[in-house]
C-alpha cells in the first residue's frame, strides 16, 4: 500500500471508530451501572489489527480514544479509556497471534480485559476496592458485546481481506 | 500480484472465511463463569444494609441510617455537588453536577456492599450493614 493510501486509510478508520463511539453514546443504556457499553468502535480496532497491522491498529485505537474522550467524555474518561484500551490491545494482539481464536474470541477477551482494567484503575483512583462490586455485570456485558462485535468483525475481516491485501498495486 | 513481506505476515492471520473456533466458545464460557463466580462471591456475603456511608475525597462525611428518610447534600465549598435521598430503606443519588450523570442514573442501593460512585466529584455512597462501627459525623 502506498504511503498516501495508507495514511488515508488510517484516517478513515479513525473517523469510522470515532463515529461509532459517538453513535453508541446516543443509545441510552439504562442498566444503571457505569461502564456498560457496546464497544462498537472496537470492531474497527479489531479489523485493523488483522488487516492493516499491529502498529496501525494501536494508532487508530489510541487516537480514537483521545478524540472521543476529549469530545464526549467527563473528567476521568481519558484516563480510564487509555488504561482499558491499552490493556485490551495487548491482550488482543496476544490472542490474535496465538492463532487459536477467531476474531470472536479475541474480541471477547479484549472486552473482558478492557472492563476489568477500567475497574482496577477506578478502584485505584477512588482508593477503594469496593468498586469490584461492578465486576460481574461488566464481565457479563463485556462477554456479550464482545462476542457480537467479534462476529461482525470476523465477517468484515474475511470480506475485506481481498480488497485490502490483493487488489492494490500502490 | 506483488508479494510484500510485511503484508504476508498479516495476511496469514486474517482468514479467507470467517469460522467460529472451539477456543472461542471456551473463552466465552470462561469469561461468563468468571462473571458468575464474582457474582456469587459478592452475593454470598450480601445482607440488607443499615446505613449509607457518604465519602468525599476519601473521607467519610456522613453516615445516614437507611431506616430514616432523609435528604443529604454533598457540598464543595458553597456549591452543592451531589444530592442523596434516603427513602424506604434505600439510598439514591438524585442529582449531581458532573457531566456524565452516571451516578444519577444508577439504580437505588440497599444491600450491604453496594455503592454509587460519582467519579468526577469523588463522592461514594456505600451501604454498610450491622451496627455502627464508627461515630458518624453528619454535616
Amino acid at each position: 500500500m502506498s504511503k498516501s493510501k495508507r495514511i488515508a486509510t488510517l484516517a478513515l478508520c479513525i473517523a469510522l471508530a470515532f463515529t461509532l463511539s459517538f453513535f453508541e453514546s446516543l443509545i441510552p443504556i439504562n442498566i444503571g451501572i457505569p461502564g456498560v457499553k457496546l464497544g462498537l468502535a472496537n470492531s474497527v480496532t479489531l479489523v485493523a489489527l488483522y488487516l492493516l497491522g499491529k502498529k496501525e491498529a494501536f494508532g487508530i485505537s489510541m487516537v480514537r480514544i483521545l478524540l472521543a474522550g476529549l469530545l464526549f467524555g467527563g473528567a476521568f474518561s481519558l484516563v480510564y479509556g487509555f488504561a482499558g484500551g491499552m490493556l485490551s490491545y495487548i491482550v488482543m494482539v496476544l490472542a490474535m497471534k496465538s492463532k487459536k481464536l477467531s476474531p470472536v474470541g479475541v474480541s471477547v477477551l479484549g472486552a473482558a480485559v478492557h472492563n476489568t482494567g477500567q475497574i482496577v484503575v477506578a478502584a485505584a483512583v477512588m482508593q477503594t476496592p469496593r468498586i469490584a462490586y461492578y465486576l460481574p455485570v461488566l464481565l457479563l456485558s463485556g462477554a456479550v458485546s464482545g462476542a457480537l462485535v467479534g462476529i461482525v468483525s470476523g465477517i468484515a475481516v474475511a470480506r475485506l481481506n481481498h480488497i485490502i491485501n490483493h487488489t492494490d498495486n500502490g | 500480484m506483488s508479494i510484500d513481506i510485511n503484508k504476508t505476515k498479516v495476511y496469514n492471520l486474517a482468514m479467507e472465511k470467517f469460522r467460529l473456533k472451539k477456543a472461542d466458545i471456551i473463552t466465552l464460557a470462561v469469561v461468563l463463569v468468571a462473571a458468575a463466580l464474582a457474582f456469587l462471591c459478592i452475593n454470598l456475603f450480601a445482607t440488607a444494609g443499615s446505613v449509607a456511608v457518604v465519602e468525599q475525597n476519601g473521607e467519610v462525611i456522613a453516615e445516614l441510617p437507611l431506616g430514616e428518610d432523609a435528604t443529604f447534600e454533598v457540598k464543595s465549598g458553597e456549591k452543592v455537588t451531589n444530592t442523596i435521598i434516603i427513602k424506604d430503606g434505600s439510598a439514591d443519588m438524585v442529582s449531581a453536577d458532573c457531566p456524565d450523570k452516571i451516578c444519577v442514573n444508577h439504580r437505588k442501593i440497599s444491600k450491604s456492599g453496594e455503592s454509587i460512585v460519582c467519579l468526577p466529584n469523588k463522592v461514594i455512597v456505600t451501604v454498610r450493614g450491622g451496627g455502627a462501627e464508627v461515630d458518624g459525623v453528619a454535616r
